[in-house]
């Protein structure tokens, strides 16, 4: 209780800009943001990769790898057209189009410079690369980010870490669905539905890390 | 295909939600009681039903290589307008549907529709499949949050008649996937007959 009552209050200071990032902090900020709030199993955003993606582990760890890596570069992006550009001229409306469209053009150079520059990655990423753009977790980090006034260190390890939990449920949820499908399911609950009841089952099993840590 | 049935279609031939199994995202975030889905099918189905007519009315306009970023700017305006409307006139849904509004935009029925019909078919078409389709996603997030609102909270449409002994489990996120996967059986079911 006094733990999370001292991370709290360093939580507080620091939204405020008062107080520089504590290490509890960008501890509390990752435990929160890869279990207690795992952006898939409870907060619903990146359901359709979840779903269409997941039925092979390995693809999973690399559509997780890649959105890690577009997500962490996308909260860069986007914090700093919030920061610089938006706010200042008071534009903040003008949010959602100009975010979508950065990400969107993130993920086009991104797919561009990893061709160039290092096409084993390229290859191994390559194809997930253009589902990323409609992911919705990619948009919803990067508003979820502004709304939670993260300053940019702590915005990026939110980012990085939120993503480490999509590619976490993903990676989980494949291993599960490559068993589910040795067994006998009745017919009706083949396919999406089976696997959106074992999706259930698993968020009820994230829902054990409540309250772990504080949440920012 | 008569102008009925582009209406018709949407709720169940191509539903959105059961059938095409589009738009999980919002079907699952804010579906935690009836009001809340009611509200995002409707902001939805405006958006869908303005992106539409507008991409109908430019699409030979825009040069084919670059469509799918113009869709996207056509898209995420009628969200801000949405988005700002909302602020203004319904504040209390807006606080509750949260991120969910701007993320409207990566929403796959509006581009999936913009692509796959505004971008081939004629103006009063075009704006009857949105009105199609947006009926579909609203009756679903309807449907759903009402039995996620009935087994977890005791309530329909905020009308209370069991207390407070529900699971609430059903509001939180579990129930919002395991009530999903039932209703898509029980859909599939009805459909097939």
């Amino acid at each position: 209780m006094d733990t999370m009552n001292i991370s709290q209050e360093i939580l507080q200071a620091f939204s405020t800009g008062e107080v520089a990032v504590a290490p509890i902090t960008i501890f509390a900020i990752i435990i929160g943001a890869i279990f207690v709030n795992n952006v898939v199993l409870s907060q619903f955003l990146g359901i359709c990769p979840f779903l269409g993606v997941s039925s092979k582990v390995n693809t999973a760890m690399g559509m997780g790898a890649a959105v890690t890596f577009v997500m962490a570069l996308s909260a860069v992006v986007t914090w700093c057209l919030q920061e610089f550009i938006l706010a200042p001229f008071g534009i903040e409306y003008m949010q959602t189009i100009v975010f979508i469209l950065v990400i969107a053009a993130l993920v086009q150079m991104v797919e561009i410079v990893l061709r160039k520059v290092s096409p084993a990655l390229y290859r191994a990423l390559g194809i997930f690369l253009p589902l990323i753009t409609t992911n919705c977790a990619v948009l919803g980090v990067a508003i979820l980010m502004v709304q939670k006034e993260f300053s940019l260190v702590t915005g990026v390890i939110y980012s990085a870490a939120t993503a480490l939990g999509f590619a976490l449920a993903l990676v989980l949820f494949a291993g599960i669905r490559e068993r589910l499908e040795m067994e006998d399911t009745p017919e009706g609950m083949r396919g999406v539905p089976i696997a959106l009841v074992t999706a259930g089952l698993l968020a009820m099993a994230f829902m054990g890390f409540a309250n772990v840590v504080p949440l920012p | 295909m008569s102008k009925l049935q582009l209406i018709t279609k949407g709720i169940l031939k191509e539903n959105p939600t059961f059938v095409l199994i589009l738009g999980m995202c919002p079907t699952l975030g804010v579906t935690s009681s009836a009001v809340n889905g009611m509200g995002m099918g409707v902001a939805t189905m405006a958006v869908l039903i303005m992106s539409n007519i507008v991409i109908s009315l430019i699409k030979n306009l825009i040069p084919d290589k670059v469509r799918i970023p113009a869709f996207i700017v056509v898209i995420a305006s009628f969200v801000t307008i949405i988005e700002m409307l909302m602020k203004a006139y319904v504040p209390a849904l807006y606080a509750s549907l949260g991120v969910f509004i701007p993320l409207i935009v990566v929403n796959c029925i509006i581009l999936g529709r913009a692509e796959a019909f505004a971008s081939k078919n004629g103006v009063v078409d075009s704006a009857l499949d949105g009105v199609g389709i947006g009926l579909g996603f609203t009756l679903s997030l309807t449907v759903i949050g009402m039995v996620r609102e009935a087994l977890g909270a005791g309530s329909i449409f905020g009308y209370n008649f069991a207390g407070d002994v529900m699971p609430l489990l059903f509001i939180l996120a579990p129930g919002g996937f395991i009530v999903l996967g039932y209703l898509m059986v029980l859909f599939n079911k009805i459909a097939k007959r």
